[in-house]
């Protein structure tokens, strides 16, 4: 009970919003603003027509989220591997962190999207230009961060390991990474969020399935309910994952809100 | 089984160098317990390094059971002053004592056995499977402990390892480092600024100087045992020595220090 309450009263203002939206758009008469409720309608002309074996869902549903979703993780999942891995080893040696770190202040530096003409002459229009996309654009705070949480791990947990003799594996797996964790979710959180948007951003100039794909051909045949509908799935896209990390994070990081409060 | 010999330390160089160990020659027989007291930044964590393998002197050696000290030896253990640095807040109790197990070769089964032994032996029993940060600041301090005797080490060194804790938690940590030292034979050296307690635990003390640290005293503690909190703290022998190492410890702070004030 209370926690419906605690919703509701987070809540109160997505109706409110929606209301006075429609009564807006209604009054103005505005093709490029229609109503929520046309765009609802549209939204489910789109994805939720379908037949009922495939619970409703349509085939642009079937084909486009799938797809775009598979990109975004895969992208976002392959940044964080290789961003943690370069990142730790950065953070720990100090002579390749000095050779690499300009370079890498340089390549972050760079616009993603600035990248895509480039990607697309290397890979050819596809998933594999595009989780490229997304990786080069989304690696840099997962790479920084878990530089700098290698590089502060306390001293002497360090030391402790030391005259306990932890294998280099041990250090490594069991005080470095899981000291460095806090900080490799808070990129890997501001990773995910970008990740969303070059993955819309790599659709809408080389691909020919994905959300990104169907927003460009709404707004190709002038269907701007269509548009925003699009637009509406991928805010609620961005927020489920989101909303998913942070279940995670608190899970797998219960240890280090705890022991914040604690000490 | 310890032996040092004229080991010297310096921080930095040039005109803000700064002299931590100006000359150190000591040595510890096997099975004994030796505090070393002196006033604060007198360079005794810079000494308990050095014999960790933590720090590499810039002079002189340390010796442990015939082999130079070069690396961390891999049959001495450390118990830090500040356990919430030393314990690993992501893993279990459990998990921080029988993490270095791995080395001594132990199995899965025989490492957890080990720990839960060791934990009951620190009066744990039953908190293996809570978190650091769940326990009390004694609490935190006894895993530390046991971490330590569930490694079996020859030689345990402990930095201060009840400064951060209050008086009568103090006392129990005490009580319980004479009560496991017997267990395995072991060898420590316990660093303290607190002189009661240096007396109170130990088979001797040794005094610091000021830095550079040098040795000013070396006293052998000859109190009846079991040493117990009120008994031995009230016999004419404790009250003697204890004054004596007192004497020791501020005759020396006294000389340079009273001249600036």
């Amino acid at each position: 009970m209370n926690r419906v309450l605690r919703a509701a009263g987070r809540l109160w203002a997505v109706p409110v919003v929606l209301v006075v939206w429609e009564l807006v758009t209604r009054a103005a008469e505005d093709l490029s603003f229609p109503p929520p409720t046309t765009i609802a309608a549209s939204m489910y002309e789109m994805w939720l027509t379908g037949p009922a074996e495939r619970l409703w869902l349509t085939e642009a549903a079937l084909e486009n989220i799938p797809a775009s979703v598979g990109r975004l993780l895969a992208g976002w999942l392959l940044a964080g591997v290789i961003g943690i891995a370069l990142g730790i080893a950065m953070g720990r040696l100090p002579l390749l962190f000095r050779f690499l770190d300009p370079l890498v202040q340089f390549a972050r530096a760079i616009p993603p999207p600035m990248l895509l003409p480039f990607f697309m002459a290397l890979f050819a229009i596809g998933p594999r230009m595009q989780i490229n996309v997304i990786v080069f654009g989304i690696i840099w705070p997962v790479l920084i961060n878990a530089g700098e949480g290698a590089r502060l791990v306390d001293r002497q947990h360090l030391d402790t390991a030391r005259v306990f003799g932890l294998s280099r594996g041990q250090r490594l797996f069991q005080i470095i990474l899981p000291s460095a964790m806090p900080k490799i979710f808070a990129g890997l959180r501001v990773s995910l969020s970008l990740a969303l948007i070059l993955m819309v951003i790599s659709e809408l100039v080389g691909s020919t399935d994905g959300i990104g794909f169907q927003l460009l051909d709404a707004q190709r045949s002038y269907d701007l309910p269509g548009v925003w509908g699009t637009i509406v799935v991928l805010g609620v896209l961005g927020y489920v994952l989101n909303s998913a990390f942070l279940a995670a994070e608190r899970r797998v990081l219960s240890w280090h809100r705890a022991a914040k409060q604690t000490t | 089984m310890l032996e040092i010999s004229n080991l010297t330390h310096t921080y930095g160089s040039g005109p803000s160098a700064h002299n931590a160990l100006g000359g150190i020659d000591l040595t510890v027989a096997e099975g004994e317990l030796v505090c070393i007291v002196g006033p604060s930044g007198c360079g005794k964590s810079t000494l308990l390094r050095s014999i960790a393998g933590l720090l590499r002197p810039t002079g002189g050696q340390v010796v442990l059971n015939g082999s130079p000290v070069e690396q961390t030896p891999d049959n001495l253990a450390v118990v830090f002053q500040d356990y919430s640095r030393s314990l690993f807040p992501w893993m279990s109790v459990a998990d921080n004592v029988s993490l270095p197990l791995r080395r001594k070769g132990m199995d899965k089964k025989q490492r957890k056995e080990a720990a839960l032994e060791a934990l009951e032996q620190v009066g744990l029993e039953g908190a293996g499977a809570k978190y650091p940060w769940q326990l009390s600041g004694g609490m935190q301090q006894r895993v530390s402990i046991a971490r330590a005797l569930a490694y079996r080490p020859a030689l345990l060194l402990m930095d201060e390892p009840f400064g951060s804790v209050d008086a009568q938690t103090r006392e129990e940590l005490e009580d319980l480092t004479l009560r496991v030292r017997g267990h395995h034979n072991m060898t420590i050296v316990l660093i303290t600024h607190d002189i009661d307690e240096s007396v109170y635990v130990g088979d001797r003390v040794v005094v610091l100087s000021k830095a550079p640290a040098g040795i000013v005293g070396d006293l052998r503690v000859d109190l009846p045992g079991p040493r117990d909190q009120i008994t031995t703290r009230e016999h004419p022998d404790f009250v003697h020595l204890r004054a004596e190492v007192g004497r020791l410890v501020r005759g020396m702070r006294s000389q340079p220090a009273s001249a600036s004030q």
